[in-house]
């Protein structure tokens, strides 16, 4: 089975700071690392591939230095990347970042099983995986936290729908985006890192796709305008109650259900 | 010396010191009878006083030095062998609401906090400021002054060094109510006997932390952890010489087996990233650049793989490091939910004996037919033994029991060691330092003892006495 994986290079840390006069993240200097949800849709398809066989390739969309998780997922067991990278991708918003990687995966070709993390922690949109799906027109599953099984013809997963859980079985080709925690993902290996050392990145540049329309990619092909960038609002209330163990129960449940906690 | 019992009138006394604060007869938690370990016995306190300031602490002593009451000072009560527990009843005077983090001066690279502050929180704030304070000891719940009391190191000494080596100054209420001030901001001292180190590690006998000025470090930029695996715990400790000879220095060698990390597993309901060996070796090597982090890393990883490591994984994420930590943190607690009671070890070896001590250990383990886990810093030789009972009846787990921890406190004087590494003696392990300091030493501490502390009202029947 060919299994391929999309991953993103996201920054290091949850602090990133914010230039409040242009809104924009400042990225320099800031450490990158993995998408932490690519993790588990990694780890995902490393279990697929031990079960029935086949191989996983990566690719990621990004500027050259993303070849750095590409590096990192071939540590983790990758047998193959692609890193996506033009000048004319610079500014994609979901659409064009979707349309872009359906170009880069048709380019590809022969695949079976697509995975994804179910968002980014930097756009957390949780958008992309859906919208390949339907791009490149194969069926999909978001937010599987549970293979219930996996074959060469067919797979059933488990889709958690927040108040309740549906099981479904395609057949391939299609596409799941896999939920935190559906496994512990592995480390990197040293041993892979030394094996893997000279393993190429294949790079797919605009070029290398099958639409030459210009205006589908980048800031061009991407009808999402971001006004601002502004970091959510914290609120944090107290409340300090006293009183016997069955009344403060009673008033923690109101408290949770005037909040919408429950 | 026998000590008079708490009266209402006492109780008078302390309420109008600490009004509102001041616990007595059933208004006192269980808690404040035990620590971490029940095993040791519970002794309840007879009154509880929780403290704000020196003023308080001062004259709660000075009413009880006159009044021949019995002073236990507590932080959180996270020790492990009863250095916190009243076990002569009288008053415990809780510095846990003393929780304020006073000064953090960047030009002197220092922080000054009450005692009852806890090492996540001071962890946290200096971190804020890009500051570090080394020593790391697993219990993120204790208290600083707790923690200078036990002296207690944690995962980073390799690198670091323990907590007496980030110990600058002290404010210190003596058992009589007087308060000196030790040490303070400087970074030399040559003034005198060090009363300053006298303090550290002393478990509250000779005079209670009110203030603490500690050093600081800059915040290394980079943090990456190694997770070894090894078939076999020898052949991993085997490698920790050899890492160390190689002029790498790493914050953190620790040791840990497959049935610790089952249990850690089992205890906080997540998976380790790896279980595919019985022993795993934990590195942790931290720098300021990315390039000087991987340099020593790459190092170490090949001498790991040079001496038989199944292989290396690399933990450079904070969600890396939290799937690595969090079972490393937890494995305390997860030893002791596997079992309705234990009895822990806490020596420390030269370096050089841990394999020796560990193997050892796996000895005792077979003749006495007795579950003993064990894990620790591999890298400065403090080992964490722990010896459960399992469902073995009270009379037999006894008498299984003493053998095994004599024998482990004997070998491990054997090796050059010592009775505690960093959990302290409390009135636990008072039997076994006496045995391994002998006479002579302990007649030194009994009259450091009673230098600072005449009528042995503060924190009595603890360490030497």
């Amino acid at each position: 089975m060919r299994i391929i994986v999309c991953i993103k290079q996201v920054p290091g840390t949850s602090k990133v700071e914010m230039d409040p006069e242009t809104g924009v993240l400042k990225r320099s200097g800031v450490d990158s690392k993995m998408n932490p949800y690519d993790l588990y849709a990694l780890e995902t398809a490393f279990r697929v591939k031990e079960q029935v066989g086949g191989s996983v390739i990566v690719v990621t969309m990004g500027p050259p230095q993303a070849q750095a998780v590409i590096k990192e997922a071939y540590m983790m067991g990758a047998d193959e990347g692609y890193l996506v990278s033009d000048p004319k991708f610079v500014g994609s918003d979901v659409l064009a970042t979707s349309f872009t990687l359906s170009q880069a995966i048709r380019k590809i070709g022969g695949f079976d099983l697509i995975i994804c993390g179910k968002q980014t922690t930097d756009g957390d949109t949780a958008q992309v995986g859906p919208e390949l799906a339907e791009l490149l027109g194969i069926p999909h599953v978001a937010w599987v936290k549970n293979i219930y099984e996996v074959s060469n013809d067919k797979i059933i997963v488990e889709q958690d729908l927040a108040e309740s859980y549906e099981v479904v079985e395609m057949g391939y080709p299609c596409l799941i985006t896999i939920e935190k925690d559906i496994y512990q993902p592995r480390l990197p290996s040293y041993k892979l890192k030394l094996a893997t050392a000279e393993r190429a990145v294949n790079i797919l540049t605009h070029k290398d796709l099958e639409e030459a329309d210009d205006s589908l990619f980048g800031l061009e092909g991407s009808p999402t305008q971001v006004e601002r960038i502004f970091p959510p609002e914290v609120k944090r209330e107290q409340f300090l109650w006293e009183g016997a163990p069955d009344e403060l129960v009673e008033k923690i449940v109101e408290k949770l259900h005037e909040t919408k906690f429950v | 010396m026998t000590y008079r019992r708490v009266t209402e009138a006492d109780v008078g006394v302390l309420e109008t010191i600490c009004p509102g604060r001041t616990y007595f007869g059933e208004e006192i938690h269980d808690d404040f009878s035990h620590d971490e370990m029940v095993e040791y016995g519970k002794y309840a306190p007879e009154v509880v006083v929780e403290v704000l300031n020196t003023a308080e602490v001062s004259a709660i002593m000075k009413y009880a030095y006159q009044n021949d009451l019995p002073v236990t000072p507590r932080g959180s009560g996270t020790g492990l062998c009863g250095g916190a527990v009243p076990i002569h009843g009288g008053i415990i005077l809780s510095l846990a609401k003393m929780n304020r983090i006073l000064e953090i001066d960047e030009e002197n690279t220092t922080v000054t906090t009450e005692p009852g502050v806890l090492l996540m929180d001071l962890a946290k704030a200096v971190a804020d400021r890009d500051l570090l304070y080394p020593p790391d000891p697993g219990e993120k719940s204790a208290t600083i002054g707790g923690n200078v009391m036990t002296n207690a190191g944690g995962m980073r000494a390799v690198k670091y060094g323990v907590t007496r080596d980030y110990v600058r100054g002290m404010e210190v209420v003596l058992p009589n109510g007087e308060v000196i001030e030790v040490g303070g901001k400087v970074a030399k001292n040559s003034s005198g006997y060090s009363l300053k180190d006298l303090f550290i590690g002393s478990e509250g006998t000779l005079g209670i932390i009110t203030r603490l000025t500690l050093k600081l470090i800059p915040l290394p930029k980079r943090t990456v952890s190694l997770l070894i695996p090894f078939n076999d715990l020898e052949a991993c400790i085997d490698a920790v010489p050899k890492i160390i000879m190689a002029k790498v220095v790493p914050t953190a060698i620790e040791f840990m087996e497959k049935e610790v990390i089952e249990a850690a597993e089992k205890y906080l309901g997540k998976h380790f990233p790896d279980k595919s060996a019985n022993a795993y070796l934990l590195l942790t090597f931290d720098g300021n650049s990315a390039a000087e982090v991987e340099s020593q890393m790459d190092q170490a990883a090949q001498i790991c793989l040079d001496d038989g490591a199944v292989d290396v994984f690399i933990s450079d994420t904070e969600e890396r490091q939290e799937s690595v930590w969090s079972a490393r943190g937890a494995f305390l607690e997860a030893i002791k939910s596997s079992t309705p009671s234990m009895d822990e070890c806490d020596v420390v070896v030269p370096r050089n004996q841990v394999a020796r001590f560990v193997k050892y250990v796996k000895d005792l383990e077979r003749i006495h037919q007795i579950r003993i886990r064990s894990f620790g810093h591999a890298g400065d030789g403090n080992l964490h033994v722990y010896v459960c009972k399992d469902d073995l009846s009270d009379a037999e787990w006894k008498r299984r029991l003493e053998p095994v921890m004599q024998a482990m406190y004997d070998k491990a004087g054997e090796l050059g060691g010592q009775v505690s590494g960093e959990h302290g003696i409390g009135h636990a392990k008072t039997e076994f330092l006496r045995k391994s300091v002998g006479r002579i030493q302990l007649d030194l501490m009994k009259r450091i003892k009673l230098a600072f502390d005449p009528k042995n009202i503060l924190n009595p029947g603890k360490v030497c006495w």
